[in-house]
């Protein structure tokens, strides 16, 4: 298949300074109350429960007091090369050239789950359950949303409704770009210590742009060539060398 | 009571005896019905599927299923393309498994997706990159094709075949089943090389993840390779348990010899080429990947899943197979076959379940599965609906050519041919 041109167009990326995350979970609450996220019955059921962005805590695996701790916040990828998209027999599940991100067609997709097979991230999620939400919870619904019926996939579409918002409003005022500020997810927004950084990977003006070329910024799964839009930065060599698999000797220390 | 739609010829059981066969593979298909009720109104909740596993149980038998329904096609394809004039004695069996797995198949893959009702969704937002899409295209249609065998088959019922409509509609399509072959064998290949394909293009899970010619991966081709080793085993089987059930003998043992023959020289073939992919795989994508063979092999699904699948259950059978003086011993002809099936269904097992239970993020961890009695249910109720329609074909249905040879029927003396002459004996 041709290599697809990524250097047109917009490419929102997004990149995580773990060294400043906390694990708070703030992103996540963010998250599910603009995405209109569904509770389940038994949420301490992570296997099933419906979460777009999934907080893992990760130890170095030493002996206190040596024992470091980091929280790696797990969006979608976005991923430039994305496995997800071509296995969908049903095109419900797309790239967008504008933008690169990767949407979801809720009622297109009839939940066979090649997807999820195909995404290592685990980043898309399944409805096992009808959708409900507690009682005057539903009073706060975002209008913008759909909710997801149940038996469907659904994952992070980095808020594609604030994205639609923002180019309403530019159009309004003749604009064809966005400021760099005007589109930015709920997580992204919501982040107390502002480790989430938010951006147009083709735009050299925006931060994001800097940010990824820093020698402590890293992809999950790098090797794996899906090319992912979400960036990390850490400062610490346990935590870039966590982010892939590696045989002994493979990784390059950058510190 | 049932005598007037019995062929003729042969002799059958009484309905007593058979009424109570058919209510136990009722009561199995009763339970898979309650399973299906639960998914379908309840929803997926009901399986111990989840955000790893989004395959499950259900999965694994389609694939299975559709492996071993080869035996359809690629009896048909060597009966009417190539010409091998000695599997007409078996082709009916064929075709009537071959419509069983694949109906199965369909309609556990029907409870399997989330929205039953957007299924069609396939056919019409069409993604033609995706494996899936082939599959589903060529499955349908491959159904159509298997019916439309099946169909003279049923026409030919004693009672049917007194309409003479239906006589000369069935014979008409007797004619042209060489076409239907050769569109099964067509759209055959393609399916099975798609299912392989499925999980070959992952190209985000190493462990599935295999390299190719053009667009396909070299599991399309062992797919393909292996369906065609295990479905002349399947129709072996089910042919052997039929005429264990019924205590007579319904083919001649060289049938089963041919049949034998066939499945272990394209099993031998298929294992070679298997241990070449997955030296090829543990040396290419695996170290690629930044991770080592036995990575893949952890706790319940341990390195004792490759062993079992190539070793014990595929290169012994393909010995078993293709020594002659193995396979003319009737119990070790059945053992052959036997690990035959098996080893292709683990290789299935391990694509399926396997794939999904490894990590691939380093800090997530390994997975396990195991269904629930639903899930089980509609496995099993599947199953159920083709020992029930294989058991009603048998009843009523002239399958087996060369039965009334094998068993002719005698009545004070006398010979009834299958198409009604009384000969002296």
């Amino acid at each position: 298949m041709k290599k697809e041109d990524t250097t047109k167009g917009n490419r929102y990326g997004m990149v995580i300074d773990l060294d400043k995350c906390t694990g708070c979970g703030v992103c996540l609450i963010a998250c599910a109350s603009e995405n209109n996220i569904p509770v389940m019955y038994d949420e301490s059921d992570k296997t099933r429960n419906i979460t777009w962005l999934q907080i893992y805590m990760v130890t170095n695996g030493k002996e206190f007091p040596e024992t470091e701790v980091i929280y790696i916040p797990r969006p979608c990828m976005q991923c430039d090369n994305p496995p997800c998209v071509p296995v969908c027999p049903a095109t419900a599940t797309d790239k967008d050239p504008t933008s690169g991100i990767i949407s979801q067609i809720y009622t297109r997709c009839i939940g066979c789950r090649y997807c999820m097979a195909a995404c290592p991230y685990h980043a898309r999620v399944f409805n096992w359950f009808d959708p409900w939400f507690p009682e005057g919870m539903d009073r706060y619904l975002s209008p913008e949303v759909s909710p997801r019926m149940r038996g469907v996939v659904e994952k992070c579409s980095f808020c594609h409704h604030r994205l639609m918002r923002a180019k309403a409003k530019a159009n309004v005022e003749g604009r064809r770009d966005l400021k760099e500020d005007e589109y930015i997810p709920a997580c992204v927004e919501a982040c107390p210590t502002k480790a989430i950084t938010f951006g147009d990977l083709n735009n050299p003006k925006h931060k994001i742009s800097e940010l990824i070329k820093s020698p402590h910024a890293f992809r999950l799964l790098e090797r794996l060539n899906t090319e992912p839009k979400v960036y990390y930065i850490s400062t610490k060599n346990w935590v870039r060398r966590m982010a892939d698999n590696y045989l002994s000797g493979e990784f390059k220390d950058r510190s | 009571m049932d005598l007037p739609l019995i062929p003729k010829g042969v002799e059958r059981c009484s309905l007593k005896t058979f009424a109570p066969w058919m209510f136990l593979w009722l009561l199995i298909m009763a339970w898979g019905l309650v399973s299906a009720f639960l998914c379908l109104y309840k929803g997926l909740n009901q399986t111990n599927m989840n955000h790893y596993f989004a395959f499950g149980l259900w999965i694994v038998f389609d694939l299975s299923v559709i492996a071993l329904g080869a035996g359809a096609f690629f009896t048909g394809f060597l009966t009417h393309i190539i010409g091998k004039d000695e599997l007409k004695a078996i082709i009916n069996p064929a075709v009537v498994i071959g419509f069983i797995c694949y109906s199965a198949a369909i309609a556990t893959l029907g409870i399997d997706i989330g929205q039953p009702i957007r299924g069609w969704f396939i056919f019409w937002h069409a993604n033609i990159h995706s494996m899936l899409t082939e599959v589903s295209f060529c499955i349908t249609a491959y159904l159509g094709v298997l019916t439309i065998e099946y169909l003279p088959l049923i026409l030919s019922n004693r009672k049917l075949n007194e309409v003479p409509e239906f006589n000369i509609f069935g014979n008409n399509l007797h004619h042209i089943v060489a076409l239907f072959a050769a569109a099964g064998t067509f759209l055959s290949f393609f399916h099975q090389g798609s299912l392989g394909g499925m999980y070959g293009v992952l190209f985000a899970r190493p462990f599935a993840f295999r390299e190719g010619f053009l667009i396909w991966p070299w599991t399309f081709f062992l797919f393909i390779l292996s369906s065609i080793a295990a479905g002349p085993s399947f129709t072996l089987l089910c042919v052997w348990i039929t005429q264990k059930v019924t205590g007579k003998e319904l083919v001649k043992r060289s049938v089963f010899n041919t049949l034998a023959k066939i499945s272990g020289w394209l099993l031998a073939s298929y294992i070679i080429l298997k241990i070449i992919d997955t030296i090829s795989w543990a040396y290419g994508v695996v170290p690629r990947a930044g991770l080592s063979f036995m990575d893949f092999y952890k706790g319940s699904y341990g390195i004792w899943l490759i062993i079992a699948e190539i070793g014990i259950f595929g290169i012994i059978p393909a010995i078993i197979l293709i020594t002659p003086k193995y396979r003319e011993r009737n119990h070790l002809l059945i053992i052959g076959a036997l690990m035959n099936i098996t080893g292709i269904v683990l290789n299935r097992f391990v694509f399926t379940v396997q794939t999904l239970a490894i990590p691939v993020m380093p800090f997530d961890k390994f997975m396990g599965y195991l269904p629930t009695w639903q899930e089980w249910g509609i496995m099993m109720g599947a199953i159920g609906y083709g020992i029930l329609l294989f058991s009603l074909s048998y009843r009523y249905l002239p399958l087996f050519p060369q039965e009334p040879e094998i068993n002719p029927v005698k009545v004070f003396g006398h010979i009834i041919t299958d198409s009604g002459v009384i000969r002296r004996s």
